[in-house]
Protein backbone atom coordinates (compact mmCIF):
# COMPACT_ATOMS: atom_id res chain seq x y z
CA UNK A 1 0.00 0.00 0.00
CA UNK A 2 1.37 3.34 -0.94
CA UNK A 3 1.85 5.76 1.60
CA UNK A 4 2.01 9.77 0.93
CA UNK A 5 2.47 12.76 2.83
CA UNK A 6 -0.55 15.07 2.65
CA UNK A 7 1.04 18.44 3.76
CA UNK A 8 -1.50 20.55 6.48
CA UNK A 9 1.10 23.54 7.69
CA UNK A 10 -1.44 25.27 10.33
CA UNK A 11 -0.52 26.74 13.72
CA UNK A 12 -1.95 24.35 16.37
CA UNK A 13 -3.28 27.36 18.21
CA UNK A 14 -4.63 29.14 15.19
CA UNK A 15 -8.03 29.15 16.53
CA UNK A 16 -6.96 31.27 19.46
CA UNK A 17 -4.46 33.29 17.54
CA UNK A 18 -7.04 33.86 15.13
CA UNK A 19 -9.94 34.84 18.44
CA UNK A 20 -7.07 37.22 19.89
CA UNK A 21 -6.24 39.10 16.68
CA UNK A 22 -10.03 39.69 16.89
CA UNK A 23 -9.82 40.93 20.14
CA UNK A 24 -7.56 42.79 19.53
CA UNK A 25 -8.50 44.54 16.66
CA UNK A 26 -11.84 45.68 18.99
CA UNK A 27 -9.61 46.92 21.49
CA UNK A 28 -7.68 48.89 19.03
CA UNK A 29 -11.10 50.55 17.51
CA UNK A 30 -12.17 51.32 21.44
CA UNK A 31 -8.98 53.13 22.05
CA UNK A 32 -8.86 50.45 24.96
CA UNK A 33 -5.14 49.73 25.71
CA UNK A 34 -5.10 45.87 27.54
CA UNK A 35 -2.18 44.53 29.88
CA UNK A 36 -2.36 41.41 30.60
CA UNK A 37 -0.21 39.83 33.85
CA UNK A 38 1.42 36.54 34.42
CA UNK A 39 3.41 35.03 37.17
CA UNK A 40 3.87 32.18 39.60
CA UNK A 41 1.10 32.07 42.14
CA UNK A 42 1.65 34.57 45.10
CA UNK A 43 3.86 36.84 43.16
CA UNK A 44 2.17 39.90 43.50
CA UNK A 45 -0.32 40.24 40.78
CA UNK A 46 -3.34 40.98 42.18
CA UNK A 47 -1.49 43.13 44.67
CA UNK A 48 0.04 44.97 42.36
CA UNK A 49 -3.20 45.53 40.28
CA UNK A 50 -4.96 46.78 43.11
CA UNK A 51 -2.30 49.73 43.62
CA UNK A 52 -2.14 50.20 39.74
CA UNK A 53 -6.24 50.22 39.20
CA UNK A 54 -5.96 53.15 42.08
CA UNK A 55 -2.96 54.76 40.50
CA UNK A 56 -4.65 55.25 37.03
CA UNK A 57 -8.45 55.49 38.25
CA UNK A 58 -7.40 59.32 38.93
CA UNK A 59 -6.56 60.15 35.62
CA UNK A 60 -8.26 57.69 33.38
CA UNK A 61 -10.86 54.82 33.08
CA UNK A 62 -9.89 50.81 33.85
CA UNK A 63 -11.19 48.09 34.61
CA UNK A 64 -9.76 44.54 35.59
CA UNK A 65 -10.26 40.94 34.81
CA UNK A 66 -8.87 38.14 36.78
CA UNK A 67 -8.37 34.48 36.27
CA UNK A 68 -8.48 31.88 38.88
CA UNK A 69 -9.19 28.26 38.98
CA UNK A 70 -12.01 29.17 42.05
CA UNK A 71 -13.17 31.61 44.27
CA UNK A 72 -13.98 35.44 43.33
CA UNK A 73 -11.54 36.36 46.02
CA UNK A 74 -9.69 38.57 43.61
CA UNK A 75 -12.20 40.53 42.10
CA UNK A 76 -13.74 41.24 45.66
CA UNK A 77 -10.37 42.40 46.55
CA UNK A 78 -9.98 44.61 43.09
CA UNK A 79 -13.26 45.56 43.10
CA UNK A 80 -12.44 48.13 46.33
CA UNK A 81 -10.73 49.86 43.81
CA UNK A 82 -14.06 51.14 42.36
CA UNK A 83 -12.61 49.92 39.40
CA UNK A 84 -15.48 47.37 37.43
CA UNK A 85 -13.87 43.67 38.16
CA UNK A 86 -15.01 40.58 36.61
CA UNK A 87 -13.45 37.47 37.71
CA UNK A 88 -13.10 34.22 35.55
CA UNK A 89 -13.23 31.24 37.07
CA UNK A 90 -11.56 28.82 34.81
CA UNK A 91 -12.66 25.38 36.84
CA UNK A 92 -9.35 23.23 36.58
CA UNK A 93 -7.98 25.05 33.76
CA UNK A 94 -4.58 26.00 34.00
CA UNK A 95 -4.32 28.96 32.52
CA UNK A 96 -6.60 31.91 30.28
CA UNK A 97 -7.30 31.26 26.65
CA UNK A 98 -8.83 34.53 23.91
CA UNK A 99 -12.54 32.66 24.15
CA UNK A 100 -12.82 32.92 28.07
CA UNK A 101 -11.71 36.68 27.42
CA UNK A 102 -14.15 36.99 25.07
CA UNK A 103 -16.84 35.27 27.07
CA UNK A 104 -16.16 37.65 29.87
CA UNK A 105 -16.26 41.07 28.03
CA UNK A 106 -19.66 39.38 26.08
CA UNK A 107 -22.06 41.85 27.30
CA UNK A 108 -19.50 44.78 28.48
CA UNK A 109 -19.07 47.42 26.56
CA UNK A 110 -15.01 48.33 26.69
CA UNK A 111 -15.46 51.23 24.72
CA UNK A 112 -15.77 53.50 27.36
CA UNK A 113 -12.38 52.02 29.01
CA UNK A 114 -8.59 53.52 28.47
CA UNK A 115 -7.21 50.38 30.24
CA UNK A 116 -8.25 46.94 30.73
CA UNK A 117 -5.91 44.75 32.47
CA UNK A 118 -6.13 40.83 32.72
CA UNK A 119 -4.90 38.84 35.32
CA UNK A 120 -3.96 35.09 34.29
CA UNK A 121 -4.18 31.98 36.06
CA UNK A 122 -1.27 32.14 38.53
CA UNK A 123 1.41 29.56 36.33
CA UNK A 124 4.55 30.22 34.57
CA UNK A 125 3.99 27.30 32.09
CA UNK A 126 0.77 27.29 30.38
CA UNK A 127 -0.18 30.74 29.77
CA UNK A 128 2.73 31.93 28.20
CA UNK A 129 0.98 29.91 24.52
CA UNK A 130 -2.01 31.61 24.40
CA UNK A 131 -2.78 34.47 22.77
CA UNK A 132 -5.34 37.03 24.79
CA UNK A 133 -5.38 39.75 22.48
CA UNK A 134 -3.32 41.92 25.31
CA UNK A 135 -1.16 44.92 24.04
CA UNK A 136 1.17 44.45 26.42
CA UNK A 137 2.27 41.33 28.49
CA UNK A 138 3.88 41.86 32.08
CA UNK A 139 5.36 38.91 33.30
CA UNK A 140 6.23 39.72 37.77
CA UNK A 141 8.84 38.11 39.24
CA UNK A 142 8.88 39.23 43.00
CA UNK A 143 12.15 39.14 44.85
CA UNK A 144 11.23 35.72 47.08
CA UNK A 145 11.30 33.74 44.26
CA UNK A 146 15.05 33.36 43.35
CA UNK A 147 17.43 35.57 40.75
CA UNK A 148 16.83 32.47 38.25
CA UNK A 149 13.23 31.85 38.05
CA UNK A 150 13.50 33.79 34.26
CA UNK A 151 16.17 30.76 33.64
CA UNK A 152 14.13 28.17 35.16
CA UNK A 153 10.80 29.61 33.05
CA UNK A 154 12.64 31.24 29.90
CA UNK A 155 9.22 30.53 27.87
CA UNK A 156 7.11 32.98 29.82
CA UNK A 157 10.00 35.34 29.68
CA UNK A 158 10.15 35.08 25.81
CA UNK A 159 6.52 35.56 25.20
CA UNK A 160 6.30 38.69 27.56
CA UNK A 161 6.91 42.26 26.44
CA UNK A 162 8.10 43.92 30.24
CA UNK A 163 8.84 42.41 33.29
CA UNK A 164 8.35 44.06 36.42
CA UNK A 165 10.24 42.84 39.84
CA UNK A 166 7.37 42.85 42.49
CA UNK A 167 8.19 42.98 46.09
CA UNK A 168 11.32 45.02 46.32
CA UNK A 169 10.53 46.14 50.00
CA UNK A 170 11.52 42.63 51.36
CA UNK A 171 14.64 42.42 48.90
CA UNK A 172 17.28 42.72 51.96
CA UNK A 173 14.96 39.97 53.84
CA UNK A 174 15.20 37.72 51.10
CA UNK A 175 18.68 38.30 50.02
CA UNK A 176 17.93 39.40 46.60
CA UNK A 177 20.34 39.75 44.42
CA UNK A 178 18.80 42.27 41.74
CA UNK A 179 21.88 42.44 40.02
CA UNK A 180 21.96 38.75 39.16
CA UNK A 181 17.79 38.93 38.57
CA UNK A 182 18.88 41.65 35.85
CA UNK A 183 21.60 39.38 34.15
CA UNK A 184 18.93 36.46 33.93
CA UNK A 185 16.43 38.11 32.38
CA UNK A 186 18.63 39.55 30.47
CA UNK A 187 19.93 36.66 29.31
CA UNK A 188 16.73 34.43 28.64
CA UNK A 189 15.19 37.78 26.70
CA UNK A 190 18.17 40.35 26.33
CA UNK A 191 16.06 43.91 25.84
CA UNK A 192 13.30 43.22 28.05
CA UNK A 193 12.02 46.59 29.75
CA UNK A 194 12.44 46.10 33.63
CA UNK A 195 10.51 47.93 35.86
CA UNK A 196 10.67 47.66 39.72
CA UNK A 197 7.93 48.28 42.24
CA UNK A 198 6.93 47.73 45.79
CA UNK A 199 3.07 48.10 46.20
CA UNK A 200 3.15 48.09 49.75
CA UNK A 201 5.76 51.00 49.44
CA UNK A 202 4.67 52.54 46.32
CA UNK A 203 8.55 52.73 45.50
CA UNK A 204 8.89 52.44 41.62
CA UNK A 205 5.49 52.78 41.03
CA UNK A 206 5.24 55.97 39.52
CA UNK A 207 8.04 54.54 37.01
CA UNK A 208 5.78 51.72 36.68
CA UNK A 209 2.85 53.90 35.72
CA UNK A 210 4.57 56.08 33.66
CA UNK A 211 5.87 52.90 31.40
CA UNK A 212 1.98 52.01 31.53
CA UNK A 213 1.16 55.17 29.58
CA UNK A 214 3.89 55.54 27.13
CA UNK A 215 3.15 51.17 26.16
CA UNK A 216 0.01 52.69 25.16
CA UNK A 217 1.20 55.83 23.62
CA UNK A 218 3.03 53.16 21.34
CA UNK A 219 0.23 50.78 20.88
CA UNK A 220 -2.81 52.81 20.72
CA UNK A 221 -2.98 55.68 17.93
CA UNK A 222 -6.31 57.01 18.89
CA UNK A 223 -6.24 59.76 20.99
CA UNK A 224 -7.29 59.40 24.32
CA UNK A 225 -10.66 61.04 24.70
CA UNK B 1 -0.06 21.11 31.62
CA UNK B 2 -2.46 22.07 28.77
CA UNK B 3 -1.24 19.97 26.18
CA UNK B 4 -4.26 17.75 26.19
CA UNK B 5 -6.16 21.22 24.93
CA UNK B 6 -2.84 21.28 22.26
CA UNK B 7 -3.31 17.82 21.43
CA UNK B 8 -7.31 17.71 20.91
CA UNK B 9 -6.08 21.01 18.56
CA UNK B 10 -4.15 18.71 16.69
CA UNK B 11 -6.95 15.95 16.33
CA UNK B 12 -9.46 18.59 15.46
CA UNK B 13 -6.78 20.17 12.56
CA UNK B 14 -5.83 16.84 11.02
CA UNK B 15 -9.73 16.18 11.35
CA UNK B 16 -10.66 18.92 9.08
CA UNK B 17 -7.55 17.92 6.65
CA UNK B 18 -9.12 14.74 6.08
CA UNK B 19 -12.45 15.71 5.69
CA UNK B 20 -10.92 17.52 2.33
CA UNK B 21 -9.47 14.23 1.60
CA UNK B 22 -10.92 10.76 0.10
CA UNK B 23 -11.04 7.36 1.98
CA UNK B 24 -7.27 6.95 3.83
CA UNK B 25 -5.89 5.54 6.62
CA UNK B 26 -3.61 8.30 8.60
CA UNK B 27 -0.43 6.14 9.64
CA UNK B 28 1.00 9.42 11.10
CA UNK B 29 0.40 13.10 12.43
CA UNK B 30 3.63 15.22 11.86
CA UNK B 31 4.00 18.57 13.93
CA UNK B 32 6.62 20.81 14.56
CA UNK B 33 7.45 21.88 18.47
CA UNK B 34 10.27 24.67 19.35
CA UNK B 35 11.57 24.42 22.46
CA UNK B 36 10.28 28.15 23.40
CA UNK B 37 6.43 26.84 22.66
CA UNK B 38 5.85 26.22 25.95
CA UNK B 39 4.71 22.37 24.99
CA UNK B 40 6.28 19.68 26.82
CA UNK B 41 7.28 16.57 24.32
CA UNK B 42 6.44 13.65 26.58
CA UNK B 43 3.46 15.17 28.10
CA UNK B 44 1.98 16.11 24.37
CA UNK B 45 2.76 12.41 23.02
CA UNK B 46 0.79 10.97 26.16
CA UNK B 47 -1.76 13.47 25.85
CA UNK B 48 -2.25 12.74 21.85
CA UNK B 49 -3.36 9.13 22.38
CA UNK B 50 -5.77 10.11 24.66
CA UNK B 51 -7.21 13.20 22.30
CA UNK B 52 -7.33 10.53 18.99
CA UNK B 53 -9.10 7.73 20.66
CA UNK B 54 -12.45 7.17 18.58
CA UNK B 55 -10.98 9.31 16.15
CA UNK B 56 -9.94 8.35 12.48
CA UNK B 57 -6.71 9.30 14.51
CA UNK B 58 -6.98 6.04 16.66
CA UNK B 59 -4.38 4.69 15.45
CA UNK B 60 -1.90 7.42 13.99
CA UNK B 61 1.57 8.30 15.86
CA UNK B 62 2.33 11.50 16.96
CA UNK B 63 5.47 12.46 14.85
CA UNK B 64 7.22 15.27 16.42
CA UNK B 65 9.77 16.80 14.81
CA UNK B 66 12.23 19.16 16.95
CA UNK B 67 13.30 22.64 16.03
CA UNK B 68 16.16 24.42 17.60
CA UNK B 69 16.08 27.78 18.59
CA UNK B 70 17.92 30.01 16.21
CA UNK B 71 18.31 33.74 16.73
CA UNK B 72 20.10 36.75 14.58
CA UNK B 73 23.30 37.77 15.80
CA UNK B 74 24.02 41.15 14.70
CA UNK B 75 27.21 41.06 15.47
CA UNK B 76 28.22 37.80 13.32
CA UNK B 77 25.59 39.02 10.94
CA UNK B 78 24.25 35.57 10.79
CA UNK B 79 21.87 33.29 12.05
CA UNK B 80 23.14 31.57 15.28
CA UNK B 81 21.95 28.57 17.16
CA UNK B 82 22.49 29.16 21.11
CA UNK B 83 24.25 25.75 23.21
CA UNK B 84 21.42 26.32 25.24
CA UNK B 85 18.06 27.10 24.53
CA UNK B 86 17.13 29.29 27.44
CA UNK B 87 20.25 31.49 27.00
CA UNK B 88 19.63 33.56 23.72
CA UNK B 89 23.60 34.05 23.54
CA UNK B 90 25.73 33.74 20.10
CA UNK B 91 27.76 30.73 21.00
CA UNK B 92 30.22 32.78 18.52
CA UNK B 93 30.99 35.83 19.67
CA UNK B 94 28.75 35.63 23.09
CA UNK B 95 26.60 38.71 22.32
CA UNK B 96 23.36 38.44 23.15
CA UNK B 97 20.73 37.90 20.80
CA UNK B 98 17.36 39.38 20.72
CA UNK B 99 15.79 38.51 17.90
CA UNK B 100 14.43 35.31 17.69
CA UNK B 101 13.99 33.46 13.99
CA UNK B 102 12.71 29.89 15.37
CA UNK B 103 11.86 27.86 18.38
CA UNK B 104 8.76 28.84 19.61
CA UNK B 105 6.44 26.46 16.62
CA UNK B 106 3.71 24.29 17.68
CA UNK B 107 2.91 23.56 13.77
CA UNK B 108 0.96 20.45 12.07
CA UNK B 109 2.78 19.90 8.99
CA UNK B 110 0.99 17.16 7.68
CA UNK B 111 -0.53 13.51 8.10
CA UNK B 112 0.98 10.71 6.52
CA UNK B 113 -1.79 8.16 4.87
CA UNK B 114 -2.29 5.34 3.01
CA UNK B 115 -5.04 4.66 0.82
CA UNK B 116 -8.25 2.66 2.55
Amino acid sequence: MTTRIVEVRQNVLRKNDLLARELRRRFDAAGTFVVSLVSSPGSGKTTLLEGTLCALARTARVAALVGDLATTRDADRLARSGAPVRQITTGTVCHLDASMVESALADWDVGGLDFLFVENVGNLVCPSSYDLGEHLRVVLLSVTEGEDKPLKYPTIFNTADMAVITKTDLARAAAFDETEALRNINEVRPGLPVVQVSARTGEGFEAWVRELWVARGRALTSPLC
Amino acid sequence: MHELGVAIDIVDIAGDALARMGPVHVTSVRVRVGPLSGVAKDALLFSFGAAAAGTPLENARLEIEDVPVTAWCSVCDAEREPSDFAVRRCPVCQSAMPRLIRGDELEVVGLEVQDA
